[in-house]
């Protein structure tokens, strides 16, 4: 009925605990390292692979959602928009979905160090269509 | 000089679209100048937004303890979208305006063409900071002075002396709510990064 007055407090379980009784959520993930969150920026282009190769797991109702709106392809910000979730949830489940395969990722145009100006003027041009 | 970036997609199943490459510019400045509006009148789409928990956008937090009363908060980030051409899509993403989320501006900022730093002309110094950030990091930027009502009493010659703006920062008048007066902005920051890129000395000629 009582606690057994062995049993350890809560600072001595987190200390090293035998029974090997706390699992930290995160461990879910299956200790999954790669791909990585840092693979998908605001504008990284995700793609549906279509058709899905034939390994892969039959997708969750999310990530159903997720291909159906990349059918063509969306920058990760939109499809967040448009699922009206956070970015960060978006691109835990990307990472799932690269991961079977299931879409392509695209990184942005990389503008570091000198920009490129081919790349400068074709905006230029663009925007004074508009 | 082209023909570098070769990484053309190739695996794409025949008939699909190509993912475009993709830019970014943001649109920075004080609370409520104006960012939204200039967003929403050059981009193809109605701004779209997405919300960012705190908690998750932040740090990596185990503990809560100590941050209860900004649990609910989210950072917002409106954004839309040009298409240039086929292979080519430019994103505009207003910064949050408040300064508590400003942890948000360096992830947004990396990557980044260049930067609008919206001015509303009855109170400059909510943008102060905006210009501050990007000058320390040196990213490329415009000032574009919001006329309350399309107003604009004062001469740039005067906003730009009082805002301490070194020469090379062009400074404009604007309207956020007209297309064709946020799309001369947004050419004024391209002509100042392609000035920026031929006043370069360059080592390849």
């Amino acid at each position: 009925m009582s606690v057994p007055p062995s049993a350890p407090t809560a600072g001595e379980v987190s200390g090293g605990d035998e029974a090997g009784r706390l699992v930290r959520p995160f461990t879910l993930t299956g200790g999954r390292t790669r791909p990585s969150r840092a693979d998908f920026t605001l504008i990284t282009t995700v793609t549906a692979v279509d058709p899905p190769p034939e390994r892969a797991a039959r997708p969750q109702p999310e990530h159903t959602r997720i291909l159906r709106l990349c059918a063509r392809p969306l920058a990760v910000a939109e499809l967040a928009a448009h699922l009206d979730l956070p970015v960060s949830v978006v691109v835990i489940m990307l990472c799932d979905l690269l991961e079977e395969g299931l879409i392509t990722a695209r990184p942005p145009r990389s503008v570091t160090g000198t920009p490129d100006l081919d790349l400068l003027e074709k905006v230029r041009d663009g925007l004074g269509r508009i | 000089m082209a023909g570098s970036d070769s990484t053309a997609p190739t695996a794409l199943s025949p008939g699909r679209a190509a993912a475009p490459d993709t830019v970014k510019i943001l649109i920075a400045g004080g609370f409520g100048v104006g960012k939204t509006t200039m967003v929403g009148a050059v981009s193809e789409i109605a701004p779209l937004r997405t919300e960012e928990p705190l908690t998750v956008a932040g740090l990596e937090v185990d503990d809560l303890k100590g941050i209860e009363e900004k649990r609910s908060t989210t950072v917002a980030l409106d954004f839309g979208r040009i298409t240039i051409g086929d292979d080519l899509v430019l994103y505009l993403f207003g910064t949050p305006g408040q300064q508590r989320f400003w942890f948000m501006w360096n992830d947004l900022a990396i990557g980044a063409l260049g930067a609008v730093v919206l001015i509303d002309v009855r109170r400059p110094e909510s943008s102060f900071a905006a210009i501050d950030f990007f000058e320390r990091r040196g990213i490329p930027f415009v000032v574009a002075v919001n006329g309350f009502h399309g107003l604009h009493p004062y001469p740039t010659e005067e906003i730009k002396e009082s805002l301490a703006l070194p020469a090379h920062v062009p400074v404009l008048l604007c309207d956020a709510r007209e297309r064709d007066s946020c799309r001369d902005v947004l050419i004024a920051l391209i002509d100042r990064l392609i000035e920026d890129v031929t006043l370069q000395p360059s080592p390849a000629h």
